[in-house]
């Protein structure tokens, strides 16, 4: 059996703040490569928790995290950054694109952070990337000229850069309308399907979660079990 | 050709917060201008005040004053450690014999100082106590017989020679130049005649040739010059009569050890700059202390505002952050990003604070400046010390990657979580 993309074993999160909660007992789940999973359940049920455990930014929790094989416990904050410049690509709720640069910058940042490819290489790759998306021809532009779903399909179009294992999405598709929500789906689904990459997506659109591969429920910070 | 990726993104925050940025960076640019400028001015002064004394004086001064010889001709008969038997003797205020205040073998101590390769030039002098009489009235005076040419060239001589040519003191015989303040008493000019009385009673009539003042009131009223001969001729002395001589150093930081070596040597009393003139180095490292503080100060309320600047624009930008921090940049690459902000303010204005700095320095010396007594100064003076220069970048350096840092360490600290799910 293939190693998965993404593993946790028994990932227990507290917040202390203002008193101490356990808002993940014992989570535990694998996902293969080219694997599309939805993450829904409540409003507080733990999956945005989860989530920001898997991406590696939130280090307090107990159990362990795998990606790729690799523990990620222990690892320094430096490391950890390279490990989500490499293998983790991000997509949230709101696009995060910087203002200050193109289309075309914003997407390439990742990758120049990188460093593996010079800067033409690059160019040409977040073009690449824009085209799949279907924005090319807004490369040159300020994200500040785009519509919301063309921000969010830069924002994948980031996330992809560097051709990351995993692609994590908090809600990516919650602000978009339906139009652009099925947009944004099919790229997503294309991405699992044509490029063997694995997806995690919090969501709370039920309709979305369901076209998925995979749905992972919770509730009060476990995985519901799923139904045959 | 492309930035490296931190310098394009740092550009950028520069950029969108451009106003304050450049507001930050003008203060950091007047604070190095202020320093500049007062330093150069200060220090310019500075060597204007110390230059009134310290070129006029020469590094070693060698004279014979009349002093008790240390051990008296009783003295080796008791000093004698010759057992119990000691004598003690009971004579007390032993006169000197009649001795005048010249060094002895002058000449030859001249030549050989000339041949020393620490010494740049060596000027002998001749006091002599007078009178100028002016009516009925005597006025108390010295009159310093100079060899000019080389009083000129040691001590810039000609440069407080107000009226009149200095070198006619070769050329016309029993010829004097007055100091200013005797001058205006007696109420003569070039071309006229004064009468003086020597210590020993004579009556001289000398020509003025020339007017002297030297910016020290005190020394004016008093001060004449003649040349060496008229001097030896006033004093009713042979021309190998010498109270002083005065020596110029290559290095004048060596002039105190030299004047031991020379007292010892010549057996005269030497008296060195250092000693002679403590007063004026301490009031010179006050005033550059002062003027120091100043700059400094300036320096530092400029890094706080670039302490704010900084601050503000972490908060503004605490999504860029947080995105950059989600996409793979660590804690230290942020720092180093918010360090790069904050030097480019700094260096910029800084750069910016050197030039106008220099052209305020220019400026100031362009002002005329007529002090009553320092006749050959026109304009205020300043100087161009490249030092002032190295250390307003320095300090500019230091200030604003302090004033960086904080807010940059700040910055790495920033959990990209707390902003990401508080949207």
């Amino acid at each position: 059996m293939e190693t998965p993309a993404l593993e946790a074993r028994q990932v227990i999160k507290y917040f202390d703040d203002p008193v101490r909660v356990q808002v993940l007992h014992d989570v535990s789940f694998a996902l293969g490569r080219g694997e599309f999973a939805a993450v829904v359940g409540k409003s507080g049920c733990g999956k945005s928790t989860l989530l920001y455990i898997l991406s590696t930014m939130d280090t307090a929790y107990e159990g362990e995290l795998l990606i790729d094989g690799v523990p990620m416990r222990g690892k320094k904050e430096a490391a950890l950054a390279r490990v989500r410049n490499a293998q983790i690509g991000f997509v949230f709720q709101f696009h995060y694109l910087l203002n200050e640069f193109s289309v075309l910058r914003n997407v390439m940042l990742p990758a120049e952070k990188l460093g593996k490819l010079s800067g033409p290489e690059i160019e040409h790759r977040a073009y690449e990337k824009l085209r799949i998306l279907g924005i090319e021809s807004e490369a040159r532009k300020k994200p500040n000229q785009l519509s919301g779903g063309q921000k969010q399909r830069v924002a994948i179009a980031r996330a992809l850069i560097n051709d990351p294992l995993i692609i994590l999405g908090d809600e990516p598709t919650g602000n978009l309308d339906q139009k652009n929500a099925e947009i944004v789906f099919d790229i997503f689904k294309e991405l699992a399907e044509t490029y063997h990459q694995a997806l995690l997506i919090v969501t709370h659109d039920n309709d979305f979660a369901a076209k998925t591969h995979r749905i992972i429920e919770m509730e009060d910070g476990r995985i519901i079990p799923q139904r045959p | 050709m492309k930035l490296p990726l931190l310098y394009d993104v740092a550009l950028a925050l520069l950029l969108a917060r451009g106003r304050q940025s450049l507001v930050a960076a003008i203060g950091v640019t007047f604070s190095i201008t202020m320093f500049i400028a007062l330093l150069g001015f200060m220090s310019g002064l500075n060597q204007l005040l110390d230059g009134l004394v310290l070129n006029r004086t020469p590094h070693i001064r060698l004279y014979n004053e009349v002093q008790p010889a240390p051990q008296q001709p009783i003295d080796r008969y008791t000093g004698l450690d010759v057992g119990p038997a000691r004598p003690h003797n009971f004579i007390r205020s032993i006169k000197p014999s009649n001795e005048l205040p010249r060094i002895h073998n002058a000449g030859a101590i001249i030549a050989a100082l000339r041949h020393d390769p620490r010494v740049r030039g060596v000027a002998p002098k001749t006091q002599a106590q007078v009178f100028y009489n002016v009516g009925t009235i005597n006025l108390t005076g010295t009159i310093s017989g100079i060899e000019v040419a080389q009083e000129d060239q040691l001590f810039a001589f000609g440069d407080y020679v107000t009226a009149g040519n200095p070198l006619s003191l070769n050329t016309v015989a029993n010829s004097i130049i007055l100091g200013k303040g005797a001058a205006d008493i007696m109420l003569v000019g070039v071309g006229d005649m004064v009468q003086i009385t020597t210590v020993k009673g004579s009556r001289v009539q000398l020509k003025v040739v020339g007017l002297f003042q030297s910016g020290l009131l005190e020394v004016d009223k008093v001060q004449s010059y003649t040349s060496l001969t008229t001097a030896q001729k006033l004093l009713g002395e042979a021309n190998n009569y010498v109270t002083d001589i005065q020596v110029k150093l290559c290095d004048f930081t060596l002039a105190p050890p030299l004047a031991q070596e020379y007292a010892q040597h010549y057996e005269v009393q030497a008296l060195d700059i250092q000693t002679a003139n403590s007063q004026f180095e301490t009031g010179t490292f006050i005033r550059n202390l002062i003027s120091y503080a100043v700059g400094i100060t300036l320096l530092i309320v400029a890094g706080f505002g670039i302490y704010n600047i900084l601050n503000m624009m972490i908060y503004e930008k605490m999504d860029t952050i947080a995105i950059l921090k989600a996409m793979g940049f660590a804690g230290a690459d942020v720092q180093r990003l918010f360090v790069v902000v904050a030097l480019a303010i700094g260096l910029s204005g800084g750069a910016a604070g050197l030039l106008f700095g220099f052209g305020l320095t220019v400026a100031i010396s362009h002002v005329p400046f007529h002090p009553a007594s320092l006749p050959t100064v026109h304009f205020y003076p300043v100087s161009f010390n490249p030092v002032f220069y190295g250390i307003a970048a320095v300090f500019a350096l230091i200030t604003t990657y302090l004033a960086g840092y904080f807010p940059a360490r700040k910055a790495s600290r920033v959990d990209p979580v707390d902003i990401i799910r508080g949207k």
